[in-house]
């Protein structure tokens, strides 16, 4: 009787697809129709227009290809990326970019973690700051032009809420001005995270240098300087990016900062509207608790007081 | 005989077409290789990274894998039906609509028209073009297998029949999208969903283009090849049913630590290690069939080239549900192990069997023998070098890259930065390209091959005609 069906391709199609279709249906027709499937997190907004116009140009580029968006809830990913991806973030996202490899970094939480000028000049030149980076340059998307109607259309065919002099200003901004604003808002739904760094260490933090003056420090945080901050800080410390370290401009305020100040900001990094000795923060300046260690950081403060001697 | 003749052209189309879109596909595979190590090789803006690799995994799956796969099925839909196909006019025009799909897909991606799926990367306009692609394909094959004049229906029929529903379901269902205007469109899917709807896509792509069609051809030639029977047709019954049933369930496995819902994630892995089973189903006949005469290993190079393939198969289909377990990966996922593990696959498995049925098809249709068997075993050993060197190189570099983006210091910061775990990758990289220039000089070897046997079959037409083997 089974054996008939080899001798009937139409029975045969019909018995495949039904086969077939028994998987698909619990583990995909099914699930879309549940609202697990759907979440949103409450503060999630959809892409403005100039943010939309940039993940076109992510998507035409084929950014996804050697970056990912997701932060797996893993101890070291999050330490190395910061919190993990929640189902709720991608509610936006047709289709979602959450790629399948890590050729360069993951990008589910860049949003806000540098200040737009890096993105523009790391854009332009991945080798600038990174001298062995594989990236491709990117700065000619600065000689593109936005087409208004063409993202206007494109945030109707999304549904997209948008103003119209949000698709007007559309007119004044490259392609690169685009793809930055996109970076920018990737991931910033969910709140950054952030600890006291009495907590984020192993062992309490002191309130002076342990290490000030020490030549041994000095010349080990030379080093860890030029690997993570002469890329904004410029090489002596007079600022570029970031702000000047030399001069007696501390958070936009005359004066400078006590040692455990620096510590907090290399640590914990900036976030616009934070509030450190009174002074108001504008944001930008990434955090580094997890690639270096209490030593290092004193280290580092030891090495920035010697170029402030200078 | 001469009733098929029509149609032996339009097979001999496709498998030239294919072989075409190959060398397109292979040559953008070498250059984007390259770039992983040399950035200078990124050239703006039609030649970066992330336009080229797209069109390096469509020109292989969609020119090579599609062509190859129509032409073929069709030369094994009118042997096993006994019959020429239904619609023989229909079926040209089907090659060179597919040509002329496969150019403009390429064009396409170029200009950087990209819905962002991998695998399913074509813009909407492209994807009619696909699906009016597949059904020409399904008319032909299921109105000749209708009309046949052979009552059973051999393996290999079942494996086209079902690759031809399965992947129009797959294709359809995951490139939904409204159009935003004629060469961009959104997803109809948002956020987790579409990730889950696009790996049931990705991975079942894989399953009913790189697997199914492929084991059609396999379980025709082999016997065909060596003169050896299948050794069990109730095995290769339980192998087919149980294959198509579990690979739809096993998409999800492509998303583990994600924010997908979990049970759907483990749901995934229960499936993937299943499906080590209806694979091996396949492998073990293959084995066996060739087991009365192991000395064909040695006499007969066909036998070489489709035992080395489903062996590939076999490993392929371990070590991807091992890969699926969520303590593998977390450790391999998104590192260069999973680029070696897709290439054992498609260089080792399906290049291998797609070469050798064309090894035996183009001689049989041109009526002469193959130009060169020692060609033929050069082509071999050099693809299986090149095959080798590439995924070796690529497994033990993602372990080295999953270690290093894991590893902590005793303070408990991350002992590595991101960009001194890439630097590691470089040696492996250029490695990698190594392999990759071995495996592209063998299929020129191939390429040649195939060229003197056509060019001599000409050469004859007009003199003796000659029996096939």
């Amino acid at each position: 009787m089974a054996g008939e069906i080899y001798r009937k391709p139409v029975m045969f199609a019909i018995v495949a697809a039904v086969v077939i279709l028994i998987g698909t249906a619990v583990t995909m027709f099914i699930p879309m129709m549940m609202a697990h499937m759907h979440p949103k997190l409450e503060n999630l907004k959809p892409f403005a227009a100039l943010e939309l116009a940039g993940r076109d140009i992510y998507q035409r580029e084929g950014c996804n290809n050697c970056h990912t968006q997701t932060v797996r809830p893993l101890k070291t990913e999050v330490m190395r990326y910061g919190e993990y991806s929640k189902a709720g973030e991608f509610a936006y996202d047709y289709p979602f970019l959450w790629g399948s490899k890590r050729t360069g970094p993951d990008l589910a939480r860049i949003g806000k973690k540098y200040p737009d000028l890096w993105h523009y000049r790391h854009f332009e030149d991945p080798r600038k700051f990174f001298p062995e980076s594989n990236m491709p340059e990117y700065g000619w998307l600065k000689e593109n032009g936005l087409s208004p109607q063409k993202v206007k259309a494109h945030m109707d065919a999304l549904g997209f809420p948008y103003a119209e002099e949000d698709i007007s200003q559309i007119e004044e901004k490259n392609e690169l001005d685009a793809l930055v604003a996109y970076v920018q808002v990737i991931g910033t739904a969910v709140a950054k995270k952030r600890a006291e760094p009495a907590l984020t260490k192993m062992e309490p933090v002191e309130v002076e240098n342990p290490l000030a003056g020490d030549p041994a420090a000095v010349q080990a945080g030379k080093g860890i300087y030029e690997d993570h901050c002469a890329g904004c800080h410029g090489d002596n410390g007079e600022g570029d990016i970031g702000p000047s370290l030399i001069d007696n401009i501390f958070l936009y305020v005359e004066g400078d900062l006590a040692d455990d100040d620096y510590f907090e900001i290399i640590n914990n990094g900036t976030e616009e509207g934070m509030v450190e000795e009174g002074r108001t923060m504008k944001g930008g300046m990434p955090a580094f608790m997890e690639d270096l260690s209490k030593r290092e950081i004193w280290s580092l403060i030891s090495f920035i007081r010697s170029l402030q001697q200078e | 005989m001469s009733d098929y003749q029509y149609d032996n052209q339009t097979v001999k189309g496709f498998i030239v077409s294919s072989i075409f879109w190959g060398v397109v596909g292979i040559v953008i595979g070498l250059w984007i290789s390259v770039q992983m190590w040399a950035p200078s090789w990124n050239i703006a803006p039609f030649f970066t990274f992330g336009r080229l690799r797209v069109v390096h995994t469509n020109a292989l799956a969609f020119g090579l894998g599609l062509g190859a796969i129509f032409g073929i099925s069709y030369y094994i839909v009118m042997r096993l039906t006994k019959r020429p196909l239904l619609f023989p006019k229909l079926a040209r025009f089907h090659l060179h609509l597919f040509n002329a799909a496969i150019a403009l897909a390429a064009v396409s991606l170029f200009a950087g028209m990209n819905q962002s799926l991998e695998y399913a990367e074509l813009e909407w306009p492209l994807d009619i073009g696909v699906v009016i692609l597949w059904v020409i394909f399904a008319v032909n094959v299921f109105g000749t297998i209708i009309k046949r004049k052979e009552e059973q229906m051999y393996i290999s029929l079942w494996y086209i029949i079902a690759t031809v529903i399965a992947v129009a379901v797959l294709y359809i269902v995951n490139n939904l999208s409204v159009p935003a205007g004629l060469f961009k469109s959104y997803s109809v899917f948002a956020g987790i969903n579409s990730a889950n709807v696009q790996w049931w896509y990705g991975h079942n792509a894989v399953g009913f283009v790189f697997t199914t069609p492929i084991l059609a051809m396999f379980y025709y030639f082999l016997p065909k090849s060596t003169g050896l029977p299948i050794f069990s047709h109730r095995l290769s019954i339980i192998a087919f049913w149980s294959l198509i049933f579990a690979y739809l369930w096993t998409g999800a496995h492509h998303l583990v630590y994600t924010p997908l819902p979990d049970w759907i994630q483990t749901l995934a892995i229960v499936f993937t290690i299943f499906l080590i089973a209806p694979s091996w189903g396949s492998v073990v006949n293959g084995f066996y069939t060739v087991a009365p005469d192991w000395t064909q290993m040695r006499t007969n190079y066909l036998t070489k080239f489709f035992i080395f393939g489903i062996t590939f198969y076999g490993l392929q289909t371990v070590q991807g549900p091992t890969q699926g377990l969520r303590v593998v990966s977390q450790l391999i996922h998104y590192t260069d192990w999973v680029p070696g593990h897709v290439h054992m696959g498609t260089m080792g498995w399906v290049t291998m069997t797609v070469a050798a049925s064309m090894y035996y098809v183009i001689p049989k249709i041109c009526k002469t023998e193959i130009y060169s068997v020692k060609v033929a075993n050069a082509h071999f050993y050099l693809v299986l070098l090149g095959q080798l060197i590439f995924s070796i190189t690529m497994w033990i570099t993602g372990i080295q890259q999953g270690a290093l983006w894991k590893a902590i210091s005793p303070d408990g910061t991350l002992k590595y930065t991101f960009m001194e775990g890439l630097v590691k990758n470089y040696p492996f990289w250029q490695m990698r390209t190594v392999g990759g220039v071995i495996f592209t000089v063998g299929m020129l070897f191939f390429i040649y091959n195939i060229y003197m046997t056509m060019r001599n079959s000409a050469a004859l037409a007009g003199t003796v005609e000659r029996g096939g083997r």
